[in-house]
């Protein structure tokens, strides 16, 4: 057989074993009870209850609370690290110098550097945002910046510069050449960069942690390891999966959605 | 309509961040004949952009980023804890404890193999995908968004699903018993030497479909008839891939190495979630020390891990990320 025949065979197979089996497992492991549940296998449940189990991510595991406490920690940082690193990236790029460039190396910085974490925290307890979403979003925003600055300054130095010069010959001011003609055109980019920022963000539970704690404001995957780690031994494997499919479920939401433009705005390269 | 790509921000960041700022200008120059017309554009452009758009941008960077970042240039030599009231100074000594009962080397050890392991499963796995997914198919363009999903979960969930599949009462034991017909029990998260590498697999796993998408960006940017020219000088399939289609994708391998190695630097939701650093602390990364020791109240000693951590990115991955974009600009 040749590689043009085995080729699609071999993808489906690969997708099946590699993709197939977990999700697989999530999905039939989440329909089982307790007892069922313990040892994970792949077959399907002999007693179905998908509506107990997800029911109870939401009475036990505080799934409504987990989303919105999500949601009010991610969007504003996101909001945040667009707008905020916009303005940045409009400066370096239009500008030289050596101060200019300096200050560029020092904001990218935070792409290779880690996030001093446990230092983090004594800085936050001594401003008052220990364990709080504003002390949370300020260290989001700040882990996150580097990253925004870094692919809006690359696409702005792309931009033609004679759009802007059109706008001020007809009066406008840099507020509105900033709000009217170089936030649009970021708009590729600002899909990219939105996408990069929800895929750490959204799921992150080490930050959170130190940041945030178990408390009221707990996000959803700090919700998932306290119910992971309700049980001794984890044997509440059908929770923790309806706890995992629902949690997801807004990420592929977002993906489905936009699929082509985050597929894009990762790939596809030059100009169409 | 304008895209970029995650490979044209590299790229630009690559020839950039020598030349500074003044690559937009140079890029005018470029043209030809517009030589004053920048010059008079300088004066201009410090007008139209003024500094305080990058202000807000700079302060919360510097405030929960780079201070935190100073700080820890300082509580590790302290004996900052939850055990005492006020904070001295106590020199090396957090260091002199990490160092003695051996988590330091440890930790050390762990993660840089953690790196290593991450850097090729990663970047094989994604390279393989994008290669069997090249031509722009409906069928193709299916399947890559079916291998981008485990990019979508989070890494705690990815990690428990792992948990699940390769526990010694795990579904995949149970598969292999089920078609062996004889009883298997593998205890996969048990090893103290290969459950490490196991955990780097899983890591690869999640973050392929990225690196699978940027590989498939350096593929589409290989013009066509270089290929084509190899294969009329009767260049093997194979031959053709790696003495030419591959060192052109080097920027998109750059790429994917410098987020497999910053990625694994800062590792924890895997491996909290299926070993908890265990078995025997064979994979106790930097982060799962530090958050084990966080969590007994020693503050300094977990800073001075941290601030160990800083030093192995600093001293280990950025050389390797600014060689290999080096190495790139010659290849290219």
């Amino acid at each position: 057989m040749s590689y043009r025949t085995l080729r699609p065979a071999l993808v489906v197979a690969m997708a099946l074993v590699f993709i197939g089996v977990p999700l697989w497992l999530v999905l039939v492991t989440s329909a089982k009870p307790q007892g069922e549940a313990i040892k994970p296998n792949l077959a399907l449940p002999q007693h179905w209850q998908p509506a107990t189990n997800y029911r109870a991510t939401f009475d036990q595991g505080q799934m409504v609370r987990g989303f919105v406490n999500s949601v009010l920690v991610v969007v504003p940082s996101v909001v945040l690290v667009l707008l905020l690193g916009a303005g940045a990236a409009w400066v370096f790029a239009r500008r030289s110098g050596r101060l200019v460039s300096a200050a560029y190396a020092l904001s990218i910085s935070g792409l290779l550097l880690p996030p001093a974490v446990i230092t983090i925290v004594m800085e936050l307890r001594q401003l008052g945002l220990a364990n709080t979403r504003p002390g949370m979003i300020a260290v989001y925003t700040g882990m996150y910046l580097s990253t925004a600055i870094f692919f809006m300054t690359g696409f702005i130095r792309t931009l033609p510069f004679e759009l802007e010069e059109a706008a001020r010959i007809d009066g406008a001011g840099s507020w509105k050449v900033f709000t009217r003609i170089v936030l649009p055109l970021l708009r590729p980019v600002i899909a990219t960069a939105t996408i990069m920022v929800m895929l750490f963000a959204w799921s992150d539970v080490f930050y959170a942690f130190f940041v945030l704690g178990g408390g009221p404001d707990a996000t959803l995957p700090l919700n998932l390891y306290q119910v992971a780690s309700a049980a001794l031994y984890l044997n509440n494997w059908h929770l923790i999966f309806a706890y995992v499919a629902l949690m997801s479920l807004p990420m592929v939401a977002v993906f489905v959605i936009a699929q082509r433009r985050i597929i894009a705005g990762i790939t596809s390269g030059a100009v169409k | 309509m304008r895209e970029t790509t995650v490979l044209d921000a590299a790229k630009n960041a690559a020839s950039g961040r020598e030349a500074g700022a003044s690559q937009g200008t140079s890029r005018l120059r470029r043209r030809g004949g517009q030589q004053f017309a920048t010059r008079r554009g300088g004066a201009k452009r410090r007008t139209q952009h003024p500094w305080w758009f990058a202000l807000p941008a700079l302060a919360v960077f510097a405030a929960f980023f780079l201070v935190p970042n100073l700080l820890n240039f300082f509580y590790p030599f302290t004996n900052w804890s939850a055990f005492h009231s006020s904070i001295s100074f106590t020199g090396l000594s957090n260091f002199r404890t990490i160092a003695h009962d051996g988590s330091l080397q440890l930790a050390l050890r762990t993660t840089l193999e953690y790196a290593v392991g991450v850097a090729i499963f990663q970047n094989g796995f994604g390279l393989m995908l994008a290669l069997l997914l090249e031509k722009d198919t409906r069928f193709n363009r299916f399947f890559r968004a079916v291998f981008f999903l485990p990019v979508l979960l989070s890494a705690l969930a990815v990690g428990y699903v792992f948990q699940a599949l390769l526990n010694q009462d795990g579904a995949v034991n149970a598969l292999l018993s089920d078609l062996t017909g004889t009883h298997v029990d593998i205890a996969w998260l048990g090893s103290t030497t290969w459950t490490l590498v196991l955990l780097t697999i899983i890591h690869g796993w999640k973050w392929m479909g990225l690196a699978m998408l940027v590989y498939l960006a350096g593929l589409k940017s290989i013009p066509g008839d270089v290929t084509e020219a190899a294969a009329l000088d009767g260049a093997s399939a194979w031959r053709a891939f790696w003495s030419i289609r591959f060192p052109m994708l080097a920027p998109a391998l750059t790429f994917n190495v410098t987020t497999a190695l910053i990625g694994s630097m800062n590792t924890f939701d895997i491996v909290q979630a299926t070993t908890k650093g265990g078995p025997a602390d064979s994979t106790q990364v930097f982060n799962i020390y530090m958050f084990r020791i966080f969590g007994e109240g020693l503050y300094a000693q977990a800073s001075a891990m941290s601030l160990v951590l800083f030093a192995v990115v600093v001293i280990i991955a950025i050389p390797v990320i600014l060689g290999m974009r080096r190495r790139e600009r010659v290849l290219l």
